[in-house]
């Protein structure tokens, strides 16, 4: 396990005091874990592979693995808190979990509410999947043909504007499978994460997902506003997982194909 | 032109107020495609509708006991199911159980495409208010100008083509009006199966540009300047129609 504590930035550093100097004096999270004897971390519970219940409710995937590293840095025994996208911040707010790690996208506009920690421990993009017959292998391959998309996602425009594909757009993915299948369009844009869960399944074995992901956006895990302590401990966790390809390494466990994201990261930091 | 449009882009700036369906050239001709779907699906279903009208009502009155019921059960199913799930039923549904066709890269598509359902969908959809419509119009003939036309050797085709159609046009038309009106607003369900008109244009471009106030006040705009059109040429046809002495 990794336990040096590598070099801050002076930015982090600056930040840090900062938001020190910006908090009352409190008991400090950290102490009260210990106290405690478990960590409560806030995971997806539905997304797969990052976060699902296994068969006897268990949850598990690659988020739970990193939450449960935490915990045996920390020595204590580990509680999972299921949570959607929805409310994954309020719990954290409300002090119901220690530690977010639920597939949320780091923004600006959440740092504000809650303490997102550098680096990012992971990324998703903008990928199609498509049947494995049309043999897809670049975004211009996708010119005037039908492409499903999710009524108002940011990169429907993108795909239109850009690669010349004609949108055929609706409210919720139920319908979108339903239209892939039917042969309604060619090919489904959506993030690159869910298409990994969707092609685990059965009855999408026929289907792949063959373009280089684009408009990658960082995911950030997060601890609570104010926890300088906790928060510097995550950061060398996070650089830790890089370092030593613990990232890569869950990728492969749970079926992922190595993202570039983990590949650069672990370049970055070994 | 171009300043014209670039006028929108500085008063984006100045004021807040965000068009981007002005200034920016893809988002403008998204906006003018889908409102053209919007008019190309109006009159492809006005029409068809109108047709479904008048033919559905001659069926309603068939000396043929199967041919009323048939009639009637359509009415029946047509009318009474909200149409959001007809465009998902045929959609779904019905577009699923037809043979495919090879879409030219080496997939299958289905033989009939959003618009098409939608044109389909519903044109049935108003059509079956329309065959109650006209039915009303023909109800209101006098028996005896019928029993005139009968007595003057006319069959029940060119009675009904010549003699009690028109007659029965000039009393629906007020209420005719009034299902058109509903039909082009219904128009805009059809985003739900990502048929491309100005509802779904828009939703797309307020999801990127988060200007949802402007892109509504537009809509709501455009629509009424576009059923107003279809209310104003019926009201002159109505007037043109309009025989001295029979009705009110």
């Amino acid at each position: 396990m990794f336990k040096t504590i590598t070099k801050r930035t002076a930015m982090a550093a600056a930040l840090g005091a900062f938001a020190f100097a910006a908090m009352p004096a409190q008991a400090d999270v950290i102490d009260d874990i210990k106290e405690r004897g478990t960590l409560r971390v806030a995971v997806k519970a539905d997304y797969k592979p990052y976060g699902f219940r296994d068969t006897s409710g268990a949850i598990i995937g690659i988020e739970p693995e990193l939450a449960q590293d935490v915990a045996d840095e920390l020595g204590v025994e580990i509680e999972f808190v299921p949570v959607v996208s929805s409310n994954r911040m309020q719990f954290l707010q409300q002090g119901k979990v220690d530690l977010l790690i639920a597939t949320m996208t780091d923004k600006p506009d959440r740092r504000k509410v809650i303490s997102i920690v550098d680096p990012n421990y992971y990324s998703s993009g903008t990928n199609i999947m498509a049947p494995k017959s049309f043999g897809f292998t670049q975004w211009e391959d996708l010119r005037d043909k039908p492409v499903c998309g999710i009524q108002g996602a940011f990169y429907n425009k993108k795909t239109g504007r850009d690669f010349g594909a004609k949108i055929v757009a609706f409210k919720g993915t139920a319908e979108v499978y339903a239209a892939l299948k039917a042969g309604n369009c060619v090919a489904f844009v959506y993030d690159d994460s869910s298409h990994v869960a969707t092609l685990e399944r059965e009855e999408w074995a026929d289907y792949e997902m063959p373009l280089p992901t684009i408009d990658d956006a960082p995911w950030g895990l997060a601890v609570a506003l104010g926890e300088t302590r906790f928060h510097d401990m995550m950061g060398d966790m996070i650089e830790g997982w890089h370092k030593s390809g613990r990232i890569l390494e869950l990728e492969t466990k749970w079926g992922v194909t190595n993202t570039p994201f983990a590949l650069t990261m672990h370049d970055q930091y070994k | 032109m171009d300043a014209f449009f670039e006028w929108f882009r500085v008063l984006y700036d100045e004021t807040g107020i965000n068009l981007p369906f002005l200034y920016d050239s893809y988002d403008r001709n998204r906006m003018i495609d889908g409102f053209f779907m919007t008019i190309k699906l109006s009159v492809v279903c006005l029409f068809f509708s109108i047709i479904i009208g008048i033919i559905g009502a001659w069926l309603q009155n068939s000396p043929f006991k199967w041919t009323r019921r048939i009639m009637n059960g359509y009415i029946q199913l047509f009318r009474n199911t909200p149409p959001l799930v007809q465009l998902y039923f045929f959609y779904f549904a019905i577009s699923s159980l037809l043979p495919t066709m090879s879409n030219g890269y080496g997939g299958q598509q289905p033989i009939l495409g959003g618009f098409a359902w939608a044109a389909i969908s519903l044109s049935f959809f108003a059509g079956a208010f329309n065959v109650e419509i006209f039915r009303s119009g023909i109800e209101a003939v006098p028996d005896s100008t019928i029993e005139a036309a009968e007595a003057l050797g006319f069959s029940r085709l060119t009675i009904y083509l010549h003699i009690t159609l028109p007659l029965a046009i000039r009393v629906a038309l007020p209420a005719l009006n009034n299902n058109l009106v509903n039909l082009v607003k219904t128009t805009t369900l059809a985003y739900a199966i990502a048929v491309p008109e100005m509802l779904y244009e828009a939703n797309q471009i307020w999801s990127d540009n988060v200007n949802v106030t402007e892109m509504m006040v537009f809509l709501l705009l455009t629509y009424f300047v576009l059923v107003g059109v279809l209310v104003w040429v019926m009201h002159r046809w109505e007037k043109r129609l309009k025989i001295p002495g029979f009705g009110a």
